[in-house]
């Protein structure tokens, strides 16, 4: 009856040191570790997790797949990933449920329309599928959605990227993390990294509840805990850590045919394979790591739900729940060196990196590996705080998740 | 939803409130002569602790005042 | 069938109902299910998965089998309160949504108490009780149609409770909610409680949790066939509903409790099957006087049937029976206290996670605590309702019990699962997990509970894992060769599921985004208006005119602006009134030009940038008195520039005397334009010598109307005309319009025509030309961003980023084809460019119209280096063409600024 394999990783005892270190077991940890053994040949790889593997955001996201960003250096990492969704399943022989329902991002103002339709012609331009539907279409597309002219945002239009979807995020984790095992990576769970061995201002590696791990690297993948552990390497990161809620109903007859998301109206709400809907809240303001947010946050999702599917009203909140996400002031992920030798950071994906997953760890693996960006992340690095590079996703873009 | 002390009306759900982040980094006294890392210190990195946090928070939908408040970011205790 | 006698139902009130179609009779106080027990309905649907029979299981909220489709897609047979009529179908798994119309209306309300008691059994009541007496504002919540919980299952202390239920309904200061479930409990003792069509937002200063036990399945082979059900639920349907499931009766338990439903049913339960090798003697000696065999030290290791229970298989022995009633042990109802962020432990003892260490201000009591002895519970629930009481500043003296006698309740012997086929021992019957699932999951490297949850499903259903959660975890702990079970999963709100609709409440429809109107807005309306939403605004876009399509609508309202006179409602734009001594240089410290220095009497055209430089609004800013501005704002950023300057005052510059007042709607704003403006000034404002000479431009006048209104007429111009900008109070908004339409003269029109005008002049619109990346400079607004004066945002211009020579700069742009509209949004390219992606980019069309002062297209971009570019020549590819156009300054019209003067 499961869909999993029989066998999908060892529980070994951390060895003395490694090549490279990975902090954090979330999904990016456990691509990055994949890749790293996969595409470089460094196989002598821990992942230190202090919970349980993917037990993080990577447990917790609502898994919306799509690459249409706005500005070129977005859509290039994402497109990147994108396309390797599209293979993984395979690669990683795990079904990953990676479905490619297309993903709708609506417009309810004059300014919108104008937003979406810069992103549909970047997209096209940048070689990311996207299209432009009218309300009709988008009626077509999603017979669910209320496109009714008299609400009180009504929807003016959408993008439509039909390549976008969802996959399992589970799966997808496990997947990365059989694999890795295979290649000779250690999974190691219940390993908490508490702080680092230092020579100068070089890391050589790092201290855990289960004793020292010395490492030639140290990568950190450690999402909504990121600046808690750089700061334990005297480094400070443009990033605060949010809660972000979500929540599922119960199992459902299949009535949602796609994604929807919309930035006006503040919904992202798709149906699962196995009939649930699954949506995502607005953050909370606030600055947390509790793995948890307000409720009326919930209620105000569930309002704006409603609006555009009227349909939802009877269905029932099973479950919610809240992850730590990494925000930046860019909505843009942080890849490449800190300013401590050999310590890597990779974070801030914020409210949106579980579509980055297999790009991130294409890119932190090369990182890792040749102690140099690859071209993906290179303008993800840190200096751009320095020099005003931003490169920003929240005004232009849709919602970022 | 938190409930947060407003130092002039008292006890109001967080629902009230705007929330501002770090507390206590002024504006420099003097932008021209900071380098461009100290800037960009200063527009973009706040401290994001987990555990106590002296942060701000505006009364917006009562008194309009900004105060400071210290709180745990692992357990939402308000601790002062 | 129902017994002819006993339980909380009125047999004097029948009611009908289906289920699947077919018709049957229930009565007043039956609850679905125990009225389908009482028609001899035990069987639902069949399981989701693997398509095996199911039947009723549990009595309560941890029901997994009896779900039903209603008017809603899924609710719970076991918690649906009988109605006439009632139409049910039974759902394997899944529900269907439908979108019939829903009449109820679903509202919230806030609530704040002294004292919360969650849960109406016996320690909640005397919790209540305890803190209602000392006058402390005290809610009592239940999720059950009446209080009394497991009394009312165990027929016991009914008149006290009664007397008790009276009581509370009297005490002036206490309140029963009964029928609403506390679902979520949040920070600083915030707990969200349901009822059907309310919502409650309960702040207490102290919480009291009696929230009671779930009773656990047992585990063996085929322990999901219909007849198996919970001992508790068997011993409920028969004492509280008069509903009798079955008439042979086998109870296998682990524990003490079972024990009561076999002596309730006695005469109709053969035999009891314990775990324990030695039960307490004085229960088992209880149990052979009423004709009950007792087999110690004894599990069930097969249930016997195929549709239904016929028998079970005891060691060799084969018993009949048509109902097994099974006791696992009890887990207490720990959901909200770990919402709550109370820790929980393992007791070895009582074979179960207690609560162990409270984090916010509250008491846990009774079986909700592990306390099982009615003496005990309600002894804790005084005890907690005395001291929270007292704790909320209120005394009293704890109540005397109505009971006392000492139950020892023996401990537990837990049994995780038996010897045989595990594919055929379900741990989750909703989810159709069983042991051998929960094996391979081990096997494959899995030891955590929730990577277990995770590849099996387990727990993850419509109930939650009420009754499958422990009994995954004790079957993990024993595969995994563990002492005792590691630890549960997270519990989330909702403790039980809650419609989308009730969360939603009334903020939907038109409640949904509160509408805002100016005080013109009705004969926008009765004049054709098609509106735009800008931010929580109704805006007029344009007036179209009997058989006019969009485009000749704007062209005419255009021409009307630039030949004539036309009239605009801007009474939308955000207006901040500033005052204090220090006002000036205030405006001096965050707009990007200066202010300080401005004469009373005059406008200045301000531009408001982030700290990071880039634009955020922009406005004109008028000073009204030495020590008082009026700025306006965009529409929609009223509210953010309002914050953005309290802000600033307050926290980085308190020592400047400033404050600031939002006056939007006090305004209402009519914007004149047109060479023919002065003569609708001269009807309207006939007082007003607004002459060349005698009002200059950018100056303001205070005055009174024709018709003694007063007003603030000031000579601005968004669209390059002579113009006119005549503010009243709002209140007179709406007759001072109709003055001016009254003259015969103006043209009505809206943003559209504005978008237009202000391009053809090259002027930005925030939001739309920028995009929060864009510097002054970049919009080639060098002209305003003072050189010699500090403000928020300048340090960032000496940023690399912004002084490469490659930034995206503001340009016009002219179609090659000049009936060609460049589609706003669309992506810029150099000529030549092969179209292989990825595409260079230079930029995009932020603007782009119709021109009828120029009789052809225009646009304003953001192209990268544009000013180098002037003159060349740009392609715009789309979907199904590409489109030319040479890049411009971007101004259009009337470049020496002629026409300002009228
Ligand atoms: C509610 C919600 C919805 C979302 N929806 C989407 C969506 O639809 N689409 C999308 O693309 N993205 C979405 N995201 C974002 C996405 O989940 C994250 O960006 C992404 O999962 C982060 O990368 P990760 O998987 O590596 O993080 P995580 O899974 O959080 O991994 C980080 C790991 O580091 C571990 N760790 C932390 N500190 C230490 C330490 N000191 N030592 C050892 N280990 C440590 C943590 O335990 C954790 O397992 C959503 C996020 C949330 C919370
Ligand atoms: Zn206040």
């Amino acid at each position: 009856m499961s869909e999993h394999p029989d066998r999908l990783w060892r529980n070994p005892e951390p060895r003395a040191g490694y090549d490279v270190v990975i902090v954090g077991g979330g999904g990016h940890g456990l691509a990055t570790a994949y890749y790293l053994a996969a595409n470089h040949g460094i196989r002598n790889v821990a992942v230190l997790e202090k919970g349980w593997l993917a037990g993080g955001n990577m447990a917790r996201n609502t898994t919306i797949i799509r690459s249409n960003y706005l500005w070129d250096e977005s859509a290039a990492i994402y497109e990147h990933a994108l396309k390797l969704w599209e293979g993984l399943s395979a690669e990683l022989d795990y079904d990953i449920l990676f479905s490619q329902r297309g993903v709708l991002n609506l417009a309810h103002t004059l300014q919108d329309v104008r937003e979406g339709s810069r992103r549909v012609n970047a997209n096209r331009l940048n070689g990311v599928d996207a299209e432009w539907l009218d309300p009709d279409e988008v009626r077509k597309f999603c017979p669910i959605v209320n496109t009714s002219p008299d609400v009180r945002y009504p929807v003016l239009g959408a993008t439509l990227q039909p390549r976008a979807g969802i996959a399992k995020h589970d799966h997808v984790a496990w997947a990365f993390a059989r694999r890795a095992d295979e290649l000779g990576v250690d999974l190691i769970q219940g390993c908490e990294v508490t702080g680092f061995r230092k020579h100068g201002n070089k890391v050589i590696g790092v201290e855990t509840n289960l004793g020292p791990i010395m490492a030639g690297r140290v990568g950190l993948a450690a999402a909504g805990h990121s600046s808690v552990l750089a700061s334990l390497a005297g480094v400070r990161l443009p990033v605060q850590s949010h809660p972000l809620q979500a929540l599922v109903s119960e199992l459902l007859e299949p009535v949602h045919p796609c994604v929807v998301m919309s930035n006006h109206v503040h919904v992202y709400v798709s149906q699962a394979h196995k009939g649930e809907l699954v949506m995502g809240a607005g953050i909370d303001p606030y600055n947390s790591y509790a793995q948890r947010g307000s409720v009326h946050v919930i209620e105000q999702q569930m309002a704006a739900a409603l609006e555009l599917f009227p349909i939802f009203a009877r269905a029932h909140v099973l479950r919610t729940w809240g992850g730590i996400v990494d925000v930046t002031p860019d909505a843009s992920p942080v890849i490449g060196p800190t300013p401590v030798d050999n310590l890597f950071v990779n974070c801030g994906w914020g409210t949106g990196g579980f579509k980055a997953t297999p790009a991130s760890g294409w890119t932190y693996a090369h990182t890792l590996a040749t102690g140099k960006a690859h071209p993906l992340n290179e303008p993800f690095a840190l200096e751009r705080f320095t020099s005003g590079a931003l490169i920003d996703e929240h005004g232009a873009a849709a919602v970022a998740h | 939803m938190l409930l947060i002390p407003c130092p002039w009306c008292g006890d109001r759900d967080e629902t009230e409130f705007h929330y501002g982040g770090q507390a206590g980094v002024p504006y420099p006294e003097r932008p021209a002569e900071l380098t461009d890392e100290q800037w960009g210190e200063y527009l973009f990195v706040r401290d994001n602790p987990k555990g106590e946090f002296a942060e701000r928070w505006s009364h917006s939908a009562g008194c309009r005042r900004w105060f400071n408040l210290v709180r745990n970011t692992a357990t939402h205790e308000i601790v002062r | 069938m129902r017994l002819p006698e006993g339980g909380r139902i009125d047999r004097t009130k029948p009611l009908r109902f289906t289920v699947d179609g077919i018709e049957h009779t229930g009565c007043a106080g039956d609850t679905l299910a125990s009225a389908m027990i009482a028609n001899g309905l035990l069987t639902v649907a069949p399981s989701t998965y693997l398509g095996r029979p199911r039947g009723i299981f549990a009595a309560g909220v941890d029901e997994p089998n009896a779900l039903v489709q209603l008017d809603d897609p899924m609710q719970l047979a076991t918690t649906v309160e009988l109605v006439d009529g009632l139409a049910a179908t039974t759902l394997r798994g899944k529900g269907r949504l439908t979108d019939e119309p829903d009449a109820a209306r679903y509202d919230k309300r806030n609530a704040h108490c002294d004292v919360l008691v969650v849960g109406g059994g016996p320690a909640g009541v005397a919790a209540a009780l305890a803190a209602g007496r000392t006058g402390a504002r005290t809610i009592l919540a239940d999720e059950q149609r009446e209080l009394g919980g497991s009394l009312l299952t165990e027929n016991r202390l009914l008149d006290w409770l009664a007397d008790a239920v009276e009581e509370l309904d009297a005490l002036p200061e206490t309140r029963v909610l009964t029928g609403t479930t506390a679902f979520g409990y949040y920070d600083q003792n915030f707990v969200a409680c349901a009822s059907k069509t309310r919502l409650w937002h309960v702040r207490a200063k102290h919480v009291v949790l009696a929230t009671g036990a779930h009773e656990r399945p047992l585990v063996f082979v085929d322990n999901d066939l219909p007849g198996i059900m919970l001992a508790s639920a068997v011993r409920q349907y028969v004492n509280r509903y008069a509903a009798l499931p079955g008439e042979n009766i086998v109870v296998a338990t682990t524990n003490d409790g079972a024990y009561g439903t076999a002596f309730d049913l006695a005469g109709r339960v053969s035999t009891i099957v314990d775990s324990r090798s030695e039960p307490p003697a004085e229960l088992v000696n209880r149990a052979r006087e009423l004709g009950i065999e007792v087999l110690a030290g004894s599990t069930v290791r097969q249930a016997l049937g195929t549709q239904r229970i016929g028998g079970v298989r005891v060691g060799d022995r084969e018993i009949a029976c048509d109902v097994l009633a099974v006791s696992g042990g009890w887990n207490p109802a720990v959901h909200l206290f770990s919402q709550s962020q109370g820790k929980t432990r393992y007791d070895e003892r009582k074979a179960a996670f207690v609560p162990d260490k409270s984090v916010q201000a509250q008491h846990i009591v009774g079986a909700a605590n592990a306390v099982y002895d009615l003496t005990g519970c309600l002894d804790e629930g005084f005890s907690a309702g005395i001291e929270a009481a007292k704790m909320t500043g209120f005394d009293g003296e704890k109540p005397a019990a109505p009971y006392t006698a000492r139950e020892v309740i023996t401990d537990p012997h837990p049994v995780w699962f038996v010897d045989g086929p595990e594919g055929r021992q379900f741990v989750d019957l909703q989810r159709d997990v069983t042991v051998a699932d929960v094996r391979r999951a081990t096997g494959a490297g899995m030891r955590s509970v929730e990577h277990v949850k995770r590849y099996t499903t387990i727990g993850t259903a419509h109930d939650q894992g009420k009754t499958s959660g422990f009994a995954a975890i004790g079957v993990i702990a024993q595969l995994l060769g563990a002492e005792s079970p590691q630890g549960t999963t997270t519990y989330r709100p909702p403790y039980t599921p809650v419609s989308f609709a009730l969360l939603a409440g009334r903020d939907r429809g038109e409640l949904h985004d509160p509408v805002r109107k100016t005080p013109m807005h009705d004969w926008h309306v009765r004049n054709g208006a098609v509106f735009e939403n800008v931010g929580q605004w109704k805006r007029p876009w344009y007036y179209p005119q009997p058989g006019e399509d969009m485009k000749a609508a704007v062209l005419r309202e255009c021409r009307a602006a630039r030949t004539d006179v036309a009239v605009m409602d801007a009474s939308t734009l955000g207006k901040i009134d500033i005052q204090g001594p220090d006002a000036g240089e205030f405006l001096n410290r965050v707009y990007t030009n200066a202010f300080a220095k401005l004469k009373v009497g005059h406008c200045r055209y301000g531009l408001l940038c982030k700290a990071d430089g880039m634009v955020f609004d922009d406005g004109v800013v008028m000073r009204v008195a030495e020590d008082r501005f009026l700025a306006t704002t965009t529409t929609g950023n009223a509210a953010a520039v309002l914050d953005w300057f309290e802000e600033w005052a307050q926290t980085e510059w308190p020592d400047l005397e400033v404050w600031f007042t939002s006056v939007t709607e006090q305004w209402a704003t009519i914007a004149v334009v047109g060479p023919q403006a002065r003569v609708v000034l001269a009807i309207v404002a006939p007082d007003v010598d607004c002459s060349q000479d005698a009002f200059d431009f950018m100056t303001f006048k205070d005055a009174f109307l024709a018709d003694g209104t007063p007003a603030r007429i000031a000579r601005v111009s968004f669209s390059g005309e002579l113009a006119f900008e005549i503010n009243v109070d709002g209140r007179a908004g709406a007759r001072v319009w109709d003055a001016v339409m009254a003259t015969g003269l103006p043209t009505p029109y809206g943003t559209e025509t504005m978008h237009v005008l202000r391009a053809e002049k090259g002027y930005v619109i925030v939001g739309q030309d920028t995009d929060g990346t864009v510097t002054p400079q970049d919009l080639g607004m060098e002209w305003i961003v003072s050189p010699r004066k500090d403000f928020v945002g300048k340090r960032s211009y000496q940023r690399p980023d912004a002084t490469r020579p490659d930034r995206k700069q503001l340009v016009g742009l002219l179609p090659t084809d000049p009936d060609e509209l460049l589609p706003e949004g669309a992506q810029l390219i150099a000529p030549d460019t092969p179209l292989t992606p990825p595409v260079p980019m230079l930029g995009h069309v932020t603007s782009s119209y119709h021109s009828a002062a120029l009789e052809r297209t225009f646009a304003l971009a953001l192209v990268k280096g544009g000013r180098q570019l002037i003159g060349r020549t740009v392609l715009a590819p789309l979907r199904d063409r590409t489109i030319a156009a040479t890049i411009t300054e971007p101004i259009f019209y009337d470049p020496e600024g002629a026409r300002r003067d009228g």
